[in-house]
């Protein structure tokens, strides 16, 4: 399934495409995309591990662009 | 300006006061060290902390982490100007950049400022503003003139017109009435109006539309994709070869170190590819959201790049190319007069809904007297048939007429044919076709200017009928009798012969062809406003029924993707030049954070043209309600 959640304070393009790749490498992601213009993250995994893929890629986040907030 | 925006300027300004004091001040030693010190850190503070956060959590080529090496250094070297300098400009170029950013989001989220704040719901008598998610269906609304269509409904009292604008580029208004469908993010402009809510708010129009608009970014184009990955390699590129600089002259061939450390932190400062990573998507942004703008909804900016190299164009006909209503083209009797003729057909079709029927009801136009017609019958596949004061009317086939031994003879119009016998005896025909739409010559002759060079239509109608509409049109290629799974076969086929970097479009009005339009290397829905399958199986969407949108959609993705690449090879360019100009000791750092800022701030300003690209009428926009 597809979920997409919005981002808060993506500032900068390239670290969203560095955050897309990381947040496509976790387990169980189909795909993954960040749309810095519309500040959108969309996630293609399936469902029962929505939950834990979400909580890796806030940290993903955190890692690459700490002033950016994943709004759950 | 945001007031972070505002604040970030201020400081800049302050940082550039600052740095021109320490510039001016005729200061030698520590004392001008410590002077430039002070719009060094000023400006630079966050930029480090930000580089220090970062490669504690392993991000080691982030771009503040370069950019606070490159001023380091270069304080280090004793070239203070220079590395306030660097800083400054790099405040300046990322200033610039988020202030671009935000204006295009904001003007693109007001060009799709479609969404309704509240509706006047009718409960009990009385008039409650409420929030549109409020509203079941088959309550009542009000709505005023000057006011935003909250809900999708149908007119039950009152008499209006409507802009659609915002909907579908469309700027002649549409009158509305009783019984009229009215849709959501349409302006009521003339009188009030009470609507009969249809659908709820999350399965309305604007809620499907915006939808639509906000995650169309998710579909990335290829050279985006190309873009990200560039910047992967290109920085870590950049900052090998400054490493090689600064150590391989001086060590091998015992250059002075000052020199070539000095050529190698001028890379550092170009290392940075942020100028290409903003400048793609922005340009497809603007591109999508100019192209909202005009009534096509574009799924994703990998949509825009395919439609940009579209080859082939297949448009299906009834609803597209045509407008898939009936109309009486001729009318040739034999015996009678033409109203005669008309009268007898439109008695005998009083009671069927068939669209013939309806078609010759239109074009006869008046009443008909009740009692008139008395034992009326439709008979499936051929016609109908009626006593209309005592005669006994057939309308229909040529069958029809056959099994009631009425002499017919054919015609050398193109079209259905409907021939009358009155008791046995033949009366003439009536030939009914589908019109075509008046802008839809212009829209092929506009694709083929663009350099679409296969126009192909696929009808499910007969091959007189097909070959004729194409034949006006100027057609390529006309395939006639399709049932709906020989439009696929039919498309699959063209996808075959097609060479490798072409796409083809498949259009049609989102009745019927949803396979057709996933087959398809894009598929675009047509005036499929009311269509939720449409709006799912397409690419594109065109709001409007007019074929000549096509047009101006094909022109807003050529000078997209041509805006994209001017960015990436002026982008380029200019970098490859000052890394070659700053490995040969021609540029200095002055120059290379110039190019680097002046580079972006272009780009920048070059991908923001990409909104107000306009079709050919320009962009038909009202003047905003409120």
């Amino acid at each position: 399934m597809r979920k997409t959640y919005r981002l808060r304070d993506l500032d900068c393009a390239n670290c969203a495409a560095k955050m897309e790749r990381g947040i496509s490498k976790i387990p169980g992601v189909q795909s993954a995309s960040i749309s810095f213009m519309t500040q959108r993250l969309t996630i293609e995994a399936d469902e029962p591990l929505l939950d834990s893929i979400i909580k890796q890629a806030v940290k993903v986040c955190r890692k690459i662009e700490p002033d950016c907030t994943i709004l759950l | 300006m945001t007031k972070r925006q505002k604040k970030d300027l201020a400081r800049i300004l302050l940082g550039a006061a600052l740095f021109s004091a320490a510039a001016l001040l005729p200061l030698e030693g520590t004392a001008r060290l410590l002077a430039f010190l002070v719009p060094y850190l000023f400006l630079g503070y966050d930029v480090f902390w930000a580089a220090l956060r970062n490669l504690a959590g392993g991000q080691f080529l982030d771009e503040n982490f370069l950019m606070s090496l490159a001023t380091v250094g270069a304080m280090l070297a004793g070239e203070y100007p220079e590395g306030v300098a660097v800083m400054l400009f790099y405040q300046v170029g990322e200033l610039f950049q988020r202030c671009a950013v935000d204006k295009s989001r904001r003007s693109i989220s007001q060009l799709m400022d479609i969404r309704p704040d509240s509706a006047n719901v009718v409960r009990d008598g009385q008039i409650l503003k409420v929030n549109p998610e409020g509203v079941a269906v088959g309550e009542t609304i009000l709505v005023r003139p000057g006011e935003r269509v909250p809900l999708d409904g149908t007119v039950s009292d009152g008499q209006t017109t409507l802009n659609t604008a915002a909907l579908t580029g469309e700027s002649l208004p549409a009158d509305a009435g009783p019984g009229d469908a009215v849709i959501s993010g349409s302006v009521n402009l003339s009188r009030v109006i009470r609507v009969s809510v249809r659908s709820v708010y999350g399965e309305s129009t604007v809620a499907r539309i915006l939808d639509l608009v906000e995650n169309a970014a998710s579909k990335k184009a290829r050279v985006e994709a190309f873009i990200t990955r560039f910047a992967r390699y290109y920085t870590p590129a950049v900052v090998g070869c400054a490493a090689l600089l600064a150590l391989v002259p001086p060590l091998a061939l015992g250059l002075p170190w000052s020199e070539w450390v000095h050529r190698a932190l001028i890379f550092l400062v170009v290392s940075c590819p942020c100028a290409l990573v903003i400048s793609v998507p922005l340009s497809f942004f603007g591109g999508i959201g100019g192209a909202s703008r005009q009534g096509i909804l574009v799924k994703g900016s990998s949509y825009l790049e395919a439609l940009s190299r579209t080859r082939t164009v297949v448009f299906d006909k009834t609803g597209t190319l045509t407008e898939g209503s009936f109309t009486v083209s001729a009318v040739h009797p034999e015996v009678v007069s033409e109203a005669q003729l008309l009268e007898y057909a439109a008695c005998a079709e009083t009671y069927s809904n068939h669209p013939i029927s309806l078609s010759i009801r239109r074009a006869h136009g008046r009443e008909i007297p009740t009692g008139t017609v008395t034992d009326a019958e439709d008979l499936a596949g051929l016609g109908v048939r009626a006593v209309v004061n005592g005669h006994m009317i057939y309308a229909g086939n040529s069958a029809l007429m056959d099994s009631v031994g009425a002499g017919w003879h054919g015609c050398h119009r193109v079209g259905t044919i409907i021939h009358v016998a009155v008791d046995g005896a033949y009366m003439g025909h009536i030939v009914i076709s589908d019109t075509i739409k008046p802008d839809a010559r212009q829209a092929i002759d506009r694709l083929r200017a663009m350099g679409v060079v296969r126009l192909v239509m696929l009808t499910g109608d007969r091959e007189a009928v097909g070959r004729d509409v194409g034949d006006r049109l100027g057609l390529d290629q006309v395939h006639a009798q399709l049932m709906p799974g020989d439009k696929v076969s039919a498309v699959e086929r063209l996808l075959g012969e097609q060479k490798e970097g072409e796409t083809l479009a498949f259009v049609g009005d989102g009745i019927n062809d949803a396979p057709v339009l996933s087959r398809a290397d894009i598929g675009i829905a047509m005036g499929a406003l009311g269509s939720d399958a449409a709006i799912e199986a397409a690419d594109l969407v065109l709001m409007d029924d007019k074929p000549s949108k096509l047009a101006d959609a094909l022109l807003i993705a050529r000078r997209t993707m041509a805006i994209v690449h001017q960015n990436i090879v002026f982008a380029l360019a200019v970098k490859v030049a000052v890394l070659v100009l700053g490995a040969l000791g021609i540029a200095d750092m002055w120059l290379a954070v110039f190019a680097d800022v002046g580079v972006s701030v272009l780009a920048i300003l070059n991908a923001m043209r990409a909104m107000r690209i306009k079709g050919k009428d320009g962009i038909q926009q009202s003047s905003p309600v409120r």
